[in-house]
């Protein structure tokens, strides 16, 4: 028995060493994605009184904006849809979403990309994109935001 | 065999906490049917067949059933079944008693937090799911009555920490028994988790009632969250804790080290907290190297969980080898698999292993962009609370309910189906939702069997679909088998006294506690809380206090 209590702290120590070092690959691994895969991440661009976003400022009027080679869009996710209804982007141009809530939580998933938004009314989320593909993408609501929540899907293009 | 001496009524006499640990058991499988009575119509739901127009006269949507999925099982019978066990456990194995008086008061806080809440939610006024994100706004009742809910637990934690004061006084310089050790880290653990969940429910009553006109919803899901990811070891250290301390007996071996067993939980007690923004990464106005910080110390807390797996599986290794099992592996097919207590065990642990990879990819950070909010997150969680711990507690109730009762279990044959099939069941389920939410984006918490639109843009998905509604069927007929057998279990009039008699199945241990470092080092629990209390502080501070300074309130909204 003795011997065995041995052999068997030593597979513990191993294993352990093991977790740790796999724990830390994986940590070197993230940091390395967040610095190089361009940020999809959604980050805060200030923030916005909610009962107002139908009727003041940039989301009073949805709409996609040329700006030189890129394109700038502000979008409203409410209950149960998205504003503008349709947008359409060229391919290989940047894309920079703002995108906000006037009522309840929503979200914003781009199918087919890694575009992933938490709406929540009170803050502006802006994240960049730039789509390769031509076609038509769903965006989907993947917030539970009330009885229409299933049907809150719309899409956009992606034009040659 | 002394039948006839046997006093048939008095099973509890003596032992009133056994006749406590009964009531707070009993009441959170009573949460657990009735909240998985909702889970087949959910996986029937992605499998695009939509039961509810069926039940519009009691349930008026799928979003009320979710509401009451998520809440019966992964708020109510979760706690309940901690305060059933980690009550129960410490006082057993220090021979104490726990304060009888605070006992029943913290299973009556339970049971009328429980019917305030139950009420808006059965009547269609409380249907903001178990996350009840603001604005969506329910019922005050609803949220009173979850904050009575609550904070029953906080008896709890005096309980508990109650008998081990009381035996640190008569054994002074010893170290605290292991059951206990883990019992008191468990509390403490919850003690600083749960207070997020408490700040915000003050906000959430006082909106509710009329008295504040708005609440800010990121600051509210910030609070959530901080509480919402240490939850699940709230839920899942029982569990641990059953394996530790019970399981190597049930299977015929021993636990191979104490004190690496009170590493495990010291280590949830001081990485279990400052974590939440895992769930947040998807949020904006949380700045990205908060969200990174959080990413390290998610890691981090995966550490105690493999070294769970290794402590766990050495022991039932020498249970198999006691057993006779030979070789690499004989010793796996030598552990008493028809013991349902064990198997459930066995079972729940072989899901939790994807279910923990799982977690690695939800935790990183650029991964989880792809997955978050899809149904792969059901799929993900279902594994580890859905399997690993709620077949830790079927398993547990199997010689538990004879224990505190003295009626023998009935049907054992019942037991063990019950237990393949739900892991059966469970398997196929999260298989299906993981590569649902993964390869085509369907959103979790969706009544898309109820929208033609859902359904024609997640018509790809069809293969898939069809296995979720076979474990639909799987799953309810477990979930029935297994319900049988604890009632009928517990209401026979039959009694045996030497269920009665018969002790908590406390393992024995090979490497002892007595002369090791690292157990001297764990036992300074005030220590270490101090130390959790500081890394919540550094990770969670600054953040905060930005956020209570800068409210943006919104008004309340009720959509369903
Ligand atoms: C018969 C067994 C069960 C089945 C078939 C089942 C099925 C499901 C399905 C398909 C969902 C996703 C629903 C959606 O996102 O719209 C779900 C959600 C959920 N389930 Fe289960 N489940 C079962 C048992 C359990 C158990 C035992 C627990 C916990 C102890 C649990 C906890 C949850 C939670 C917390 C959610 C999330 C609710 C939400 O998103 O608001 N389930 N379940
Ligand atoms: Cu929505
Ligand atoms: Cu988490």
């Amino acid at each position: 028995m003795e011997h065995n209590e041995h052999i068997l702290e030593r597979y513990e120590r191993a294993w352990i060493f093991f977790g740790l070092a796999m724990i830390t690959v994986f940590i070197i691994l993230i940091g390395y994605m967040m610095l190089t895969m361009g940020n999809t991440n959604p980050v805060g661009a200030g923030r916005i009184d909610a009962t107002k976003v139908r009727t003041e400022g940039n989301f009073a009027n949805p709409r996609v904006e040329q700006v030189g080679n890129e394109y700038v869009a502000y979008v409203q996710g409410f209950s149960f849809g998205y504003l503008p209804a349709e947008m359409k982007f060229k391919a290989g141009r940047k894309v920079t979403f703002y995108i906000t809530s006037p009522d309840v939580q929503h979200g914003f998933q781009v199918e087919n990309t890694n575009i992933n938004v938490q709406v929540i009314p009170g803050e502006i989320a802006k994240l960049s994109y730039t789509f390769e593909k031509p076609g038509e993408y769903r965006i989907i609501c993947n917030e539970y935001c009330g009885i229409g929540h299933a049907n809150m899907i719309s899409k956009l293009i992606v034009e040659p | 065999m002394a039948v006839k001496t046997f006093p048939m009524n008095d099973a509890y006499v003596g032992a009133p906490e056994k006749k406590y640990t009964l009531f707070m058991l009993m009441l959170g499988f009573i949460a657990l049917m009735v909240g998985t009575l909702f889970g087949p119509l959910q996986s029937f739901n992605y499998g695009g067949l939509d039961l509810y127009p069926f039940l519009k006269p009691v349930f008026q949507s799928y979003y009320q059933g979710l509401t009451l999925h998520g809440v019966l099982n992964a708020i109510i019978f979760t706690q309940l079944f901690g305060q059933a066990i980690m009550v129960y456990l410490p006082a057993r194995e220090l021979g104490l008693k726990p304060n009888m008086t605070l006992a029943w008061v913290s299973f009556w806080m339970a049971l009328i937090g429980l019917l305030i809440a139950a009420l808006p939610l059965l009547g269609n006024a409380a249907s903001v799911l178990y996350t009840f994100y603001p604005p969506l706004q329910a019922h005050w009742a609803f949220y009173v009555g979850a904050a009575i809910f609550v904070l029953s637990s906080y008896v709890s934690i005096y309980l508990a920490l109650d008998m081990w004061a009381r035996w640190k006084k008569a054994n002074p310089g010893k170290i605290t028994p292991l059951a206990t050790y883990m019992s008191v880290t468990y509390w403490l653990m919850w003690l600083l988790a749960s207070l997020g969940l408490v700040v915000e429910a003050l906000f959430l009553i006082a909106w509710s009632l009329g008295l504040v006109a708005g609440v800010d919803p990121l600051l509210m899901r910030t609070l959530f969250w901080y509480t919402g990811h240490p939850i699940v070891y709230f839920w899942l250290l029982p569990a641990y804790a059953l394996a530790y301390t019970t399981l190597p007996r049930l299977a015929g071996g021993k636990l191979v080290s104490d004190p690496l067993s009170r590493l495990v939980f010291l280590l949830f007690l001081l990485f279990s907290v400052p974590v939440g923004f895992h769930h947040q990464f998807a949020d904006p106005g949380i700045a990205p190297y908060w969200k990174m910080i959080h990413t390290i110390l998610t890691m981090m807390v995966a550490v105690p969980s493999l070294i769970t797996a290794f402590t766990i599986a050495a022991s039932l290794e020498v249970a198999g080898r006691a057993n006779g099992g030979k070789g690499i592996l004989g010793w796996i097919t030598a552990l008493p698999w028809n013991n349902p207590t064990v198997l459930a065990f066995l079972l729940g642990f072989l899901a939790f292993i994807p279910g923990g990879a799982g977690g690695m990819v939800n935790a990183s950070f650029n991964l989880n962009q792809n997955v978050h909010n899809t149904v792969w997150i059901p799929g993900h969680f279902h594994l580890q609370v859905g399997t690993l711990v709620t077949m830790a507690a079927m398993g547990t109730a199997f010689w538990l309910i004879p224990h505190l009762t003295g009626k023998p279990l009935v049907a054992r044959g019942l037991a063990l189906a019950s237990q393949w099939l739900w892991f059966l069941g469970m398997f196929i389920m999260t298989f299906a939702l993981h590569w649902m939410g993964f390869l085509y984006a369907v959103p979790r918490r969706s009544h898309i069997s109820g929208s033609p639109v859902a359904m024609e843009a997640f018509r790809d998905s069809a293969a898939w679909m069809v296995l979720n509604i076979v474990s639909g069927v799987i799953l309810l007929i477990a979930a029935i088998l297994f319900f049988y057998v604890i009632y009928a279990t517990a209401l026979q009039s039959r009694r045996e006294p030497s269920q009665v008699m018969a002790e908590v199945p406390f393992s024995e241990v090979i490497s002892k506690p007595e002369g090791s470092s690292l157990a001297l080092l764990t036992e300074r629990v005030w220590f270490w809380f101090g130390i959790a209390v500081v890394l919540v502080v550094l990770a969670y501070g600054p953040v905060l206090f930005q956020m209570f300074t800068n409210m943006n309130p919104v008004p309340g909204q009720r959509l369903w």
